[in-house]
């Protein structure tokens, strides 16, 4: 075990070294020179060159690359264009306030899939099955932000139960989750993030659930007189490793989704972060922001991985 | 798999080769007759069409002008005078702008995913071919780009270049090109095993013949069913871009671009402001259901 822990975590190096190569690179393939939004417009060729130095910018790329990775190692990644801070400052402060949509979204997203899945696989072909089958393809086909935005038609234009946007009411510091009149701030973006994935967790828990049944052990569960709660506890174990997996990738969905979400409720994440480096041209909150969300995927999917072969030691892949 | 080898193992096909008179289907005809007997599919790929239809003769469908603005006629509700789904928030017809949007989201919907298949097919036929360290270094290089949750890939390319038509299906075709290369790569893999191409090689078939005739005939149904279940997500993605701004520049329709300058006005006209999102919506699960039958048809297990 300890072995593969090893191998697996050794695995995800260098495909968190391509994240960087790839996040790295994000800066040269803006139009124009990186230092174009810097510096003002009549600079000679002589402060040009001075400040390119200053920044390394007249080093050959590779060795650019090494530089910005010790920055990026030792936690510095550069200063936003647009507010003069540090990057890592904005990234952190937009990932706790992510973190905290995530925290309510993930697991009602998670739960209520698996309950479905688990629901419609049990009972084939009967109601539920339907629905799984249905939210399943409505949650591949709704634009996310499209939901957030029908929300808030109806839950604070039309009956004005619920804040459209921002999080806390006018004028407060701080966000204290106990306080209604904060909280009710994360129930749309909350329900609009949970939404999507719900329909593919299902259908997926669904696919597992009925692999698993058909499998030759559960009919010896059930000649050997077991309840039929008691198989249905072996096959929901059996079936856990496919639907973890499947949750893993729904967790980068979320991750990503989250972008188009935040936005449509001005909700401080990450996400909102990303649209208004985007919308500034400010490329090092961009490159900083997608590194970070990346690198979390990564490490995501490296813990589902283990967590899997915990689970069932058959499907370690290296 | 997509060869008529396989197909000739299933009951169905064996029996119509026992009874003298009905003749046996090739595989094409065979995917046709499932497709004809499949009423939802067909139902679906018929509003597909009609939304296709619609786009590309917009200038005859469109009853106004989509660029055509009205001081007077902002923010109307659905079924003002004769704008029947309503004005936008500078009085241009909606459903006019709508029926135009539709170019642009099919544009980035298809193209895409058309040039990832090519070229992500392309890789992943070599790279299982090839096997080995070919294999390998592309399928490694392919797993960096995995890493990246799609919406956010998409967003960093498109946002780094500065966003734009042309920037922003080069950065969906990004996007697609390692899943693609994933399916014909596991086809590729499946398929170099068998029999017969060793067989083909045997009667002194070069690299080329044989990708040519034999693996490419089963790597193109898979890649094909992939490719329609990535336009519906394309579609949705290019609307997103577009919504964060990235996409076409104003006062061009676009569905993502229209949600996001509309958003402004929802307390005016909350049903107007949702309708390109049901524009995204239907083209999308249309686009999703008719994958689905096509998977489906052609027997296909991704």
């Amino acid at each position: 075990m300890l072995g593969y822990i090893l191998r697996r975590i050794l695995y995800a190096i260098p495909i968190a070294f391509g994240v960087s190569v790839v996040c790295f690179s994000l800066v040269y393939i803006a139009p124009g020179d990186p230092l174009q939004t810097v510096m003002p417009p009549d600079a000679t060729a002589e402060t040009i060159a001075i400040v390119k130095h200053a920044y390394g910018f007249d080093k050959p790329l590779p060795v650019q690359f090494v530089i910005w990775l010790g920055h990026v190692l030792t936690g510095d990644f550069g200063m936003s264009i647009s507010t003069r801070r540090p990057v890592i400052l904005e990234v952190t402060d937009a990932l706790a306030n992510t973190s905290l949509l995530a925290l309510f979204a993930v697991p009602i997203a998670f739960s209520l899939g698996y309950a479905m899945g688990a629901l419609a696989g049990c009972f084939p072909g009967r109601w539920m099955d339907r629905i799984v089958t249905g939210a399943a393809v409505v949650g591949v086909s709704l634009p996310n932000y499209w939901l957030g935005i029908v929300l808030v038609i109806f839950f604070a234009v039309e009956y004005m139960w619920l804040p459209a946007t921002g999080m806390g009411p006018n004028g407060s510091t701080g966000f204290d989750i106990l306080q209604w009149s904060n909280a009710k701030f994360l129930v749309l973006p909350v329900i609009t993030l949970a939404m999507i994935p719900v329909g593919i967790i299902a259908r997926s828990t669904r696919a597992a659930v009925a692999e698993v049944l058909s499998q030759d052990f559960v009919q010896t569960l059930r000649a050997k007189g077991l309840s039929e709660w008691t198989v249905i506890r072996h096959v929901l174990k059996n079936a856990a490793p496919q639907v973890l997996a499947v949750m893993g990738l729904q967790f980068g969905y979320l991750l990503g989704g989250s972008i188009l979400v935040e936005t449509v409720f001005t909700w401080p994440g990450s996400g909102f972060l990303l649209s208004k480096a985007i919308i500034n041209r400010d490329v090092p909150v961009l490159q900083g922001t997608i590194l970070t969300l990346s690198l979390i995927f990564v490490a995501t999917n490296l813990v589902v991985d283990l967590v899997q072969s915990m689970i069932d030691p058959r499907i370690r892949r290296i | 798999m997509g060869d008529t080898v396989m197909l000739a193992e299933r009951p169905d096909v064996r029996e119509e080769q026992a009874a003298p008179v009905t003749k046996v289907r090739g595989y094409w005809q065979t995917v046709g007759h499932r497709l004809r007997y499949d009423p939802v599919t067909l139902m679906f790929a018929a509003i597909v069409l009609l939304i296709v239809l619609a786009a590309v003769f917009a200038p005859l469908v469109a009853p106004f002008d989509p660029y055509k603005e009205s001081i007077i006629g902002r923010l109307k509700p659905l079924g003002w005078r004769d704008h029947l789904l309503g004005t936008d928030e500078l009085g241009r017809d909606m459903l006019s702008r709508l029926i135009y949007g539709g170019r642009v989201s099919l544009l980035m919907g298809v193209v895409p995913v058309l040039i990832a298949s090519i070229v992500g097919g392309a890789l992943g036929v070599i790279g299982g071919f090839a096997g080995g360290r070919t294999n390998t270094a592309i399928m490694r290089t392919m797993d960096v780009f995995y890493a990246f949750p799609s919406v956010l890939l998409a967003v960093a390319i498109a946002g780094a270049m500065g966003g734009g038509i042309i920037n922003g299906m080069l950065a969906l075709t990004l996007v697609f090109v390692p899943p693609m290369c994933r399916v014909a790569e596991t086809a590729t893999t499946q398929v170099r095993s068998l029999d017969f191409i060793e067989a083909a090689r045997a009667t002194g078939a070069g690299t080329l013949t044989i990708i040519r005739y034999h693996v490419l005939g089963n790597v193109l149904g898979p890649v094909f069913v992939y490719a329609s279940s990535l336009v519906s997500v394309s579609i949705l993605l290019a609307s997103g871009l577009s919504f964060l701004g990235l996409g076409v520049r104003p006062p061009t329709p676009d569905w993502g671009l229209m949600l996001s300058t509309l958003r402004q006005s929802i307390y005016v006209v909350p049903t107007v402001c949702a309708l390109p999102g049901v524009a995204i919506f239907i083209t999308s699960i249309c686009f999703n259901l008719v994958s689905d039958g096509l998977r489906s048809a052609m027997d296909v297990r991704l």
